[in-house]
């Protein structure tokens, strides 16, 4: 039986494809966070004053807060004062052509499969792309403009469309919400906006892709998305970021308004760098993530990850509207020394408001792996419904799963459901599939990808072919 | 085809096969009886490969050692076993599990990969052959199966594997009778002087529809008697009483006493 075990440690023993560094010529402030740093970075962005005062806001509010450790992670002691606010590669890109962007940006995502050119992209999708905080280009502006969707960096929305920005900023996460969330409306620097038109079907899947690629430095982006009545949009987020010994933080801050009867599908695939297999760098990844889903809407949350060293994501729906739908699909991989502390807040206002959790976790090698949720029905939300479903895998003998759900339910017509499994990968289950002539590695990618099929059932085809690669990949040994 | 001698087989300190021998020739099928803990499917996972055991012995097939090879190697040689309990694999479908299976073993002889509709027509004559419902390719491997459905799809498989040495463990276990037929029907279709099979069982009763050229005793790790199917049928009505018994010479009606086996 012990052989077995290494056998599955072998098999989940991963290596990290992105953590390449590009040589790009860097403009970092000095590290540490105080009032200078904010107006520095408010400047460099030649931002409004009502930003600036927004930003000196949540500035004052984070002081008086202390980092959260409610949940099952073990975060060494982080010094804010050590790390820079503000990284941007120093070439400025032209954004009116897509040849002016620096031939060594494009290079860096061509690398990461990712490419840039218009013409050379084979799927739908309009690409943000972001390094150390900084939009670098959008794709397919002219087109997405035909339909009168807005798809442009969180900078450009700022000056082009102030006052859709300044409505929407903070409506869903507010600057005092937590930690984290004050840190970043202090500090963020850039990150996409995307509007949709009333009754627009956005033509194109959107889709931003960040990448740190600066040493010593926070990333901190900001999303919107506004989708106005009847609409719909289809959002897609990707992450990674170089091999490094330190951990990086990256704390951002998705905000999601779904108005009337519109549709907002957002899904992510979080590669960021893991750390070694002892734990020694990775990134630190504490995101806010929340929607506001207004009458007949529909919020839908995907995430696939499997990267950074601690994961603390809580991607949540507030359901204020009569009927409003809310989604949460997801698949945590906790591999190496890997912790992830993830799940959602599904928050019922409104009357016949229904949510569905499906979260799929799964631990290998020392990884921990926690679902937290909660499912929250006040007063006023009649026949309220949620589904949750929280299954966890644990591939290997010292890893761990563990599941924390919260309801709190103050309508009694609600109807709760709550299901849970924790299951090993089965030697039996690899026996069978070598019995049937495959490899282990195809038969451990094989089960893994199966028990995550309700979770990539839900993303975008492109998407779901890169993640049932990535899982195989994170989880594929040096095998040969 | 299959030649093992002296096969031991233990878990820590118990030993479970005690040095069993046996041979298999081409297109012939032997059926291994014995009572509980006996060590019947012990031998049937000791052929596959499973980990955990400590094997000692001889085992080849085709004159390769059998017990050198990792189990997907033992499958790429046509080494094929039917589960007792066939294995759950939620989410993953039928159709993609068997497509990967075959053309795993493709793959490993050197052969090309079969295409998707191929494939299919290939599966369609095989779910036809053990009476499976056409939804049963979308379905997820053997979840939420009945134990009738696992044991035809063990059967199924065995049909788009196209093994040489089909290893049946306790494939009628659990079966009712119109079960037990379509499945016997099955076995027997597959049946060819290229292909043998080692049926592992309880019971005569699948004896009656699958019927062995050779029927082996296993007592307590070791093969104490062998014959034809007639000793099956003496089984049936005496049950293993007379071999459990360690003289054996000193039972009273052993059939076929002294014969070598």
């Amino acid at each position: 039986m012990s052989e077995t075990r290494s056998e599955i440690e072998r098999l989940t023993s991963a290596g990290y494809q992105y953590g390449f560094t590009t040589e790009l010529d860097t403009d970092i402030a000095p590290p540490g966070l105080n009032e200078d740093i904010v107006r520095l970075i408010s400047a460099k962005k030649d931002e409004p004053e009502w930003l600036l005062e927004w930003r000196l806001s949540a500035l004052e509010a984070w002081k008086q807060m202390e980092q959260p450790d409610w949940a099952k992670l073990n975060i060494a002691p982080i010094d804010y004062q050590s790390i820079s606010y503000w990284a941007a590669p120093k070439k400025k890109p032209v954004l009116d052509s897509m040849d002016d962007v620096d031939p060594e940006i494009r290079a860096m995502f061509d690398k990461l499969g990712i490419p840039l050119h218009e013409q050379k992209l084979l799927s739908n999708v309009a690409v943000d792309a972001i390094v150390d905080s900084v939009s670098v280009t959008t794709t397919f502006k002219e087109t997405l403009a035909e339909a009168g969707v807005i798809f442009c960096s969180f900078s450009e929305a700022v000056h082009d469309h102030p006052d859709l920005v300044r409505e929407h900023l903070g409506s869903v996460v507010p600057v005092r919400d937590n930690f984290f969330a004050a840190l970043n409306s202090a500090v963020f620097s850039d990150g996409s906006f995307c509007y949709i038109p009333a009754g627009v079907r956005c033509p194109m899947e959107l889709s931003t892709y960040f990448r740190i690629n600066s040493q010593n430095t926070g990333q901190f982006e900001r999303t919107l998305i506004v989708a106005e009545d009847d609409s719909h949009v289809s959002y897609l987020e990707g992450c990674t970021a170089p091999q490094r010994d330190e951990n990086q933080l990256h704390a951002a801050v998705v905000e999601l308004v779904a108005k009337d009867r519109a549709e907002i599908k957002y899904s992510t695939v979080q590669n960021w760098y893991p750390g070694d297999e002892n734990g020694v760098g990775g990134i630190y990844n504490f995101v806010t993530k929340r929607g506001r889903a207004h009458t007949d809407a529909k919020i839908s949350w995907t995430q696939v990850e499997t990267g950074s060293a601690i994961t603390w994501k809580y991607p949540s729906v507030i359901l204020q509207g009569d009927r409003a739908i809310g989604e949460f699909y997801s698949v945590a991989l906790s591999n190496q020394r890997q912790q992830a502390d993830t799940g959602t807040k599904m928050v019922h206002i409104g009357k016949d408001t229904s949510s569905t959790i499906i979260s799929k976790g799964i631990s290998a090698g020392r990884g921990q792996n926690t679902y937290r949720g909660l499912v929250k029905v006040l007063r006023t939300a009649e026949n309220a419904r949620n589904y949750t479903q929280c299954d966890s895998l644990l591939l290997g003998k010292d890893c761990g799963a563990h599941t924390v759900p919260y309801i709190e339910v103050k309508h009694p017509s609600a109807q709760i459901e709550h299901e849970a499994s924790t299951s090993t990968v089965g030697e039996d289950q690899l026996y069978y599939c070598r019995q049937r002539g495959m490899t282990e590695e195809d038969a451990m990618s094989m089960i893994v990808n199966g028990f995550c099929r309700e979770v990539f059932n839900e993303l975008p085809m492109e998407f779901a072919v890169e993640a049932q690669r990535l899982l195989s990949v994170s989880l594929e040994g040096s095998v040969g | 085809m299959l030649h093992v001698e002296n096969l031991t087989a233990s878990i820590g300190d118990k030993q479970i096969l005690k040095g069993l021998d046996l041979d298999v020739g081409d297109g012939e099928v032997h059926a291994i009886m014995g009572p509980n803990g006996s060590g019947k499917s012990t031998f049937a996972h000791a052929l596959a490969g499973r980990e955990g055991y400590e094997i000692g012995g001889v085992a080849t097939f085709d004159g390769e050692d059998l017990l050198a090879m990792d189990p997907e190697a033992r499958a790429a040689a046509g080494l094929f076993l039917g589960f007792q309990y066939p294995v759950e694999i939620p989410g993953v479908n039928n159709m993609y599990f068997l497509r990967t299976a075959l053309n795993s073993v493709r793959r490993a002889r050197g052969e090309d990969e079969i295409g998707a509709r191929d494939f299919l027509a290939v599966a369609k004559e095989a779910m036809a052959l053990v009476d499976m419902k056409p939804d049963f390719l979308d379905r997820a491997v053997n979840a939420g199966f009945s134990g009738g459905e696992k044991k035809r799809n063990e059967i199924l498989q065995m049909a788009v594997m196209q093994p040489r040495l089909a290893v049946l463990d306790e494939t009628d276990s659990g079966l009712d009778i119109d079960a037990l037929r379509v499945i016997a029907g099955g076995v027997n279709a597959l049946r060819s002087p290229e292909r043998s099979m080692i049926v592992i069982t309880h019971y005569q009763r699948l004896l009656d529809y699958i019927k062995p050229d050779f029927v082996h005793v296993l007592v307590d790790g070791r093969i104490v008697e062998s014959g034809d199917h007639t000793l099956a049928l003496h089984l049936e009505g005496h049950g293993y009483a007379d071999f459990l018994n360690t003289d054996l010479n000193a039972a009273p009606d052993r059939p076929l006493a002294g014969t070598p086996s």
